[in-house]
């Protein structure tokens, strides 16, 4: 039995011993056996490690078709000479690490990258800095990668002519986390891409979204950054969504939100700070999503829920110094809203339980005029305005009947 | 006598009159009270704004006629003297207009400077002279045009009610009944005819609420923030103060005292 048990062991380690012997690794530089990244990656084979040492190299239309390690030692920089794509990784497994990328090619056709995963599983980019390149890290119809810890910064001028940061095309499982992304149309885009997980990343100055999801089901965002951009974050045509933890800051502008939600069914978004952005969230067609125990301060609109949504619920939430706190396009209300605070909330609390007995009314008379007449907005601050929200607020009549929290809370929950 | 000599009777006269001083310490009261129990400048500085807009221009109207109504004997007295009416009247509309301002920088710019030291304080108490001026004119134009005190103070707050709530009300009910029609230039045009409104809009755009605007903000900020909008508007600011003092100061050059 015993004599069996060490059989074992040894072939183990024999096996290791092999393998061990197997992966290679193969410097690339100037005191390496290459000076070319291509050359070391023809002559490498599978499960070897590729070290590029300090330097500029040119790289262009590299594909990676073996299980290798491909990583940069300090300043060790990939320069595509905006050609074609630098890197096309078409093997599983492969890591790609510490990389500097810069000037990939720019196509209206294909969509050029600095990095482009095609069509693999486990695969790994990690702290790798992009510049200056078409698209940043592409990954179509991949799975399980993992893209952690990489700097991208574009210098994107029109939405036309620039590509995105991260770009998961039909992908699953893949982790996104602790990336840096500015400068770009879109920070992250998703399409057909499922069962994501996106955690603090910061995506910033970007043309268009921070984030962008298209018929992205199951995925959730956690805890990421996003401020500055175009438009913000727009989660479109997809079902349950966990958005968690994420701040949205400072999409300002005219046309511009912190959290776009457009067709979007059963979802959740919990614990999100809103802060400076014209509209905090804009909700278009959003079915049963729970908008719990978020801060939106210093928004000109803080929710706008349009009249296709229905059956959301808008619990816990605290809402302090914004213009307008609600505001719709209908006078039927399909929507709970309850115990949130609301800084502009006069009631009292006499039985002392931390709820107000009044309710309130988060849609002022005046939102309902600027939504149908825009050009009204610069009455805002007005005497009269004043007075006609007051007068409404005491008797209803224009504004939506239903639309009221019937438990709003006293006290600002801690922030 | 000269103007110089004139101002200096109707200046002290003025501030002896206590009027002045109870004017400075309530707006003192108001703005540091304001500032004190708000917790967002933001906040307390849109609170102070409304008072700038509403409270001081109607302070004005109030006490600029009442004024003008009380010294009528000492105006007689004046007159008597070999003094041109002009300078009588502008003696009195520049001692009016200068003691209130002092009144309000004493009690409203001050306090504001020392919490919050910004352009919007700078652009406030632009607005808040500009609005003084002007509502002593039409203080002075209704106080020499009718004779009857309680008469000329219930046209004065007739007149407030027009600026700060009815031309509101207007272009509001412009807005809903031509919705359907672009009204981009009628807005621009409409809120820079009423310097209430010039000098609100003014300051709300400063206070970065464009964005809230949309493409109409866009529209807005083009104007009111480029040269040539700054200038048509302070162009209108300075002809709702001339215009108003002028016919006043003709009423005046005629009245029969």
């Amino acid at each position: 039995m015993s004599a069996l048990k060490a059989g074992i062991i040894l072939a183990a380690m024999c096996l290791m011993l092999f393998s061990e012997s197997r992966s290679a690794v193969i410097r690339v530089g100037m005191s390496g056996k290459f000076t070319d990244v291509a050359d070391a990656v023809n002559s490498a084979s599978d499960g070897d490690r590729i070290v590029i040492e300090k330097g500029i190299y040119f790289v262009s239309g590299l594909n990676i078709n073996k299980k290798i390690i491909l990583e940069g030692e300090q300043d060790a920089v990939l320069d595509g000479s905006f050609l074609k794509e630098i890197i096309t990784v078409t093997s599983d497994s492969v890591i790609i690490k510490n990389l500097t990328l810069r000037n990939s090619g720019t196509s209206y056709v294909s969509d050029l990258a600095a990095i482009r995963l095609e069509n693999v599983k486990h695969c790994a980019l990690e702290n790798n800095v992009v510049e200056n390149s078409f698209f940043a890290l592409y990954l179509s119809s991949s799975s399980d990668c993992k893209i952690s810890g990489n700097r991208i910064a574009g210098n994107s001028v029109s939405e036309s002519f620039s590509g995105n940061g991260i770009h998961l095309w039909k992908c699953s499982g893949v982790t996104i986390s602790d990336n840096t992304v500015s400068g770009m149309r879109d920070g992250i885009y998703l399409e057909f891409s499922t069962n994501g997980e996106i955690s603090g990343n910061t995506s910033f100055g970007n043309l268009r979204y921070g984030l962008h999801f298209m018929f992205s089901e199951g995925n959730s965002y956690t805890s990421n950054t996003f401020r500055n951009n175009g438009a913000g974050v727009a989660v479109m045509y997809t079902k349950k969504i966990t958005m968690n933890f994420n701040r949205f800051e400072d999409n300002w502008g005219a046309n511009s939100y912190g959290l776009l939600l457009k067709d979007i069914d059963n979802s959740l978004i919990y614990g999100n700070v809103f802060s400076g952005n014209t509209a905090g969230i804009y909700a278009e067609g959003t079915n049963r999503v729970n908008i719990l125990n978020n801060t939106f301060e210093k928004n000109g609109w803080a929710l706008k829920v349009l009249g296709n949504c229905y059956e959301d619920t808008i619990r816990y939430n605290r809402f302090s110094n914004n213009t307008f706190d609600v505001s719709t396009n209908t006078s039927k209300n399909a929507n709970l809203f309850l115990n949130n605070f609301w800084d502009k909330y006069k009631g009292y609390d006499l039985d002392n339980d931390k709820k107000g007995d009044v309710p309130y009314r988060p849609v002022s008379l005046f939102s309902l005029v600027v939504e149908r007449v825009p050009e009204a907005v610069v009455l805002t601050g007005s005497f009269l305005v004043e007075l006609l929200d007051a007068a409404e607020k005491i008797i209803p009549v224009f504004t939506p009947e239903t639309l009221v929290d019937n438990s709003p809370l006293i006290e600002e929950r801690g922030r | 006598m000269n103007l110089r000599k004139i101002f200096k009777y109707f200046f002290s006269d003025i501030i002896r009159s206590k009027w002045i001083p109870v004017y400075t310490v309530l707006l003192f009261a108001l703005t540091s009270g304001i500032i004190y129990f708000s917790r967002d400048g933001q906040k307390a500085f849109i609170s102070l704004l409304n008072i700038a807009l509403y409270l001081v221009p109607l302070l004005c109207l109030i006490f600029g006629s009442v004024y003008n109504y009380n010294s009528r004997e000492f105006v007689e007295m004046l007159l008597t003297q070999p003094v041109t009416r002009r300078s009588v009247f502008l003696g009195q509309y520049l001692s009016l207009g200068l003691s209130q301002t002092a009144g309000f920088v004493l009690g409203m710019i001050l306090p504001l400077f020392i919490y919050d030291f910004s352009i919007n304080a700078a652009l406030l108490l632009a607005a808040g002279i500009f609005l003084i001026f002007i509502f002593n004119g039409f203080a002075l134009l209704v106080s020499n045009m009718v004779n009857d005190k309680v008469k000329g103070v219930g046209i004065l707050i007739a007149v407030w009610l027009f600026f700060a709530v009815f031309y509101d009300g207007l272009m509001l009910f412009m807005f809903y009944y031509f919705a359907d029609y672009p009204l981009e230039k009628t807005t621009i045009i409409a809120s820079s005819l009423n310097p209430v409104d010039v000098a609100r809009t003014f300051i709300m755009l400063r206070l970065d609420m464009s964005a809230l605007f949309g493409y109409t903000g866009a529209v807005f900020k083009k104007y009111f923030g480029s040269g040539a909008g700054i200038y048509v508007s302070l162009l209108i600011l300075h002809l709702w103060m001339i215009v108003p003092s002028f016919f006043a100061s003709k009423k005046f050059k005629r009245k029969d005292f």
